[in-house]
């Protein structure tokens, strides 16, 4: 479908040709359907992918059904140590650098939208110069960091450098949400007698939460995911995080295509219960009413 | 309000620049100290500091150094390594392989998630599952989406050739042929990015409040009148975030390329970045230090390309 299309319909509810607005309870939904199993397709085929043996998965000729049907093998992952201490230590960088992300870029992002001082612009400007560092054109330094912190294969350390590396996204885009704010809301709140830093978390922060939600799931997926850092950083079996350790089961010694594709599906499965928690904050708008 | 004041300037912009740029300036508020903007932004000074900035040194130390084949230093190199990759003879081809990459896929990805992210900002049945299934391919690793593209493009046993054989067409060697390689990491490059850029339009949209929709329609303004004079206009913050980062990320976007190029020797369809690392560890020289003036050329390069999208777009008239 062409942006168009899409765009055709900008308006809510209430205008619109009559035809349109007829069949729209119809259109969307399958428009939806598609769009949302073309994203899925490859998950689809990797989930299919987890439920046969995985022999059958590189026989040619190819064939999208499995020819032969493997049921254990989520249960093979699930039972598997390894499996259980690389989901741990994921889940635990993954909260742990969010959080650390969230309490560093919240007072950066407001007092940079709320206040001229010497250095603002130089502030921000080292900021977005950050988000142009990837962790992969830096891994030497960093390891070498480090390493000579005696850091190695501890979660501080990846825990730190998931924080550095993403702090900067959370900071610009908590930003743009605080500087959308009126300046009359707070002021207002300053009037009835509210602190600078009461009236962040009682007044700012409940306003920006789409921006607060946003910051959060795009911290935790980069940390989630991570690849070439923790790769690097964690040389400890047991400490790997999932992108890492599954990649253990398909190497030159062992090719577990079954089980990569099934821990595979499991890694998703806590982004998304993430996401589906918080996702209903995303719909925001919120500060379209608080100025009458 | 602000928004009124955004929606006005796109009718005419030549005049109100200067009086934006006052309205914008009585918007960022009072001044403060140096001591208390310590306070407020201290922890993430430190932390840019220490885990971003000291490793970023230390890049730039490596890339004017000598290294043994694994990885000790030898001592100073000068310009040596700086001259060697300048001189290579792939330089070309990556650069231009850089490029094309970059290009389509911030392109491509910035247009769909535009249309995606105004279908789910309407209310339809259905429509959490539709944005539940759309952060999948973000939620998934990308080594992981990587491999698993790897099979689906097979030529022997891969999906899509499967698909092909039942239509009765002949396959096609996906990862293989020069052709098709790099559209099909374009594709896989695409996929993965959608749900982030389109999640960033959709808070965008999110924040538009109806009310000006609402007087627009009064006025009598069609639908694509109000989406280009308005809704972009309105989501131009959105659009500059989701381009500029997307820009950093495909720029910087290591596990696709490099997954899914893995069988083809040299340096034909790599990027800047895989190109770096292959410096490293995988080509013949095993070279840490000329690896690492590769990784100063490439920080520099994006500083440049994002800096010029930035003065392009006029982005320090809205933020600084």
């Amino acid at each position: 479908m062409s942006a168009l299309d899409q765009v055709r319909d900008v308006r809510p509810v209430a205008s619109g040709s009559r035809g349109w607005r007829r069949v729209r309870p119809y259109v969307l939904p399958v428009i939806g359907l598609l769009v949302g199993l073309v994203f899925l397709a490859p998950y689809l085929v990797m989930l299919l992918n987890a439920f046969r043996p995985s022999a059958d998965i590189v026989q040619a000729p190819g064939s999208l059904l499995p020819r032969e049907w493997q049921w254990d093998t989520f249960s093979q992952v699930l039972g598997d140590d390894r499996f259980l201490s690389w989901l741990k230590t994921s889940l635990i960088v993954a909260a742990a650098s969010t959080a650390l992300v969230i309490v560093v870029a919240v007072p950066a992002a407001y007092f940079t939208a709320r206040f001229r001082f010497p250095g603002r612009t130089a502030f921000l400007l080292l900021v977005l110069v950050t988000q142009m560092f990837s962790p992969t054109a830096l891994v030497v330094g960093i390891y070498r960091e480090w390493f000579n912190l005696n850091m190695v294969n501890t979660y501080g350390a990846l825990i730190l450098t998931n924080a550095a590396f993403n702090l900067a996204f959370a900071t610009w885009i908590l930003h743009g949400f605080f500087s959308s704010i009126p300046q009359e809301i707070e002021e207002a709140a300053h009037l009835d007698g509210c602190s600078r830093l009461t009236t962040l978390r009682r007044v700012m922060l409940p306003l920006t939460r789409p921006g607060l939600v946003t910051a959060v799931i795009f911290t935790f997926i980069a940390a989630w995911n991570e690849y070439v850092v923790a790769l690097t950083l964690m040389l400890d079996d047991a400490r790997k995080p999932l992108p890492v350790g599954l990649t253990s089961y398909v190497t030159g010694y062992e090719q577990h295509w079954d089980q990569l594709f099934a821990a595979s599906i499991i890694a998703i499965v806590p982004v998304v219960i993430l996401f589906a928690v918080i996702e209903k904050h995303l719909v925001g708008g919120l500060t379209a009413g608080s100025v009458k | 309000m602000t928004v009124q004041t955004g929606a006005a300037e796109s009718t005419d912009t030549a005049a109100p620049a200067r009086q934006r740029r006052r309205g914008r300036r009585r918007q960022v508020g009072s001044r403060a100290s140096v001591l208390s903007a310590l306070l407020w932004l201290g922890p993430a000074l430190l932390l840019i500091a220490g885990v971003v900035v000291y490793p970023a040194i230390e890049l730039v130390r490596a890339s004017f150094s000598r290294f043994s084949v694994t990885g000790l230093r030898l001592g100073d190199a000068g310009g040596t390594n700086y001259r060697r990759v300048l001189d290579h003879p792939d330089l070309g081809t990556v650069l231009t392989n850089t490029l094309v990459w970059v290009v389509a896929v911030v392109a491509l990805t910035v247009l769909i998630s535009l249309a995606v992210a105004q279908l789910l900002s309407k209310d339809f049945f259905g429509r959490r599952l539709v944005r539940w299934a759309l952060i999948v391919p973000w939620a998934a690793s990308l080594v992981i989406t990587a491999k698993t593209f790897v099979l689906l493009f097979d030529f022997y046993y891969g999906t899509l050739n499967t698909v092909r054989d039942h239509l009765g067409m002949a396959p096609v060697d996906y990862l293989g042929s020069d052709t098709w390689i790099m559209p099909s990491m374009i594709l896989v490059g695409v996929f993965v990015s959608i749900p982030f850029t389109a999640y960033v339009f959709i808070a965008g949209l999110s924040a538009i409040p109806d009310e000006v929709y609402e007087a627009a329609r009064i006025d009598g303004a069609g639908p694509w009148q109000i989406y280009r004079r308005i809704t972009l206009p309105l989501l131009r913050p959105a659009l500059m975030v989701a381009s500029v980062l997307n820009i950093i990320y495909v720029f910087n976007s290591f596990p696709i390329i490099y997954t899914l190029n893995d069988r083809n020797p040299g340096f034909g369809h790599d990027t800047s970045i895989t190109f770096m690392y292959k410096l490293a560890f995988k080509s013949a020289e095993k070279d840490v230090g000329m690896s690492a003036a590769a990784g100063v050329f490439n920080v520099l390069l994006i500083l440049v390309v994002v800096m010029i999208y930035l003065r392009v777009t006029r982005w320090r008239e809205e933020t600084a």
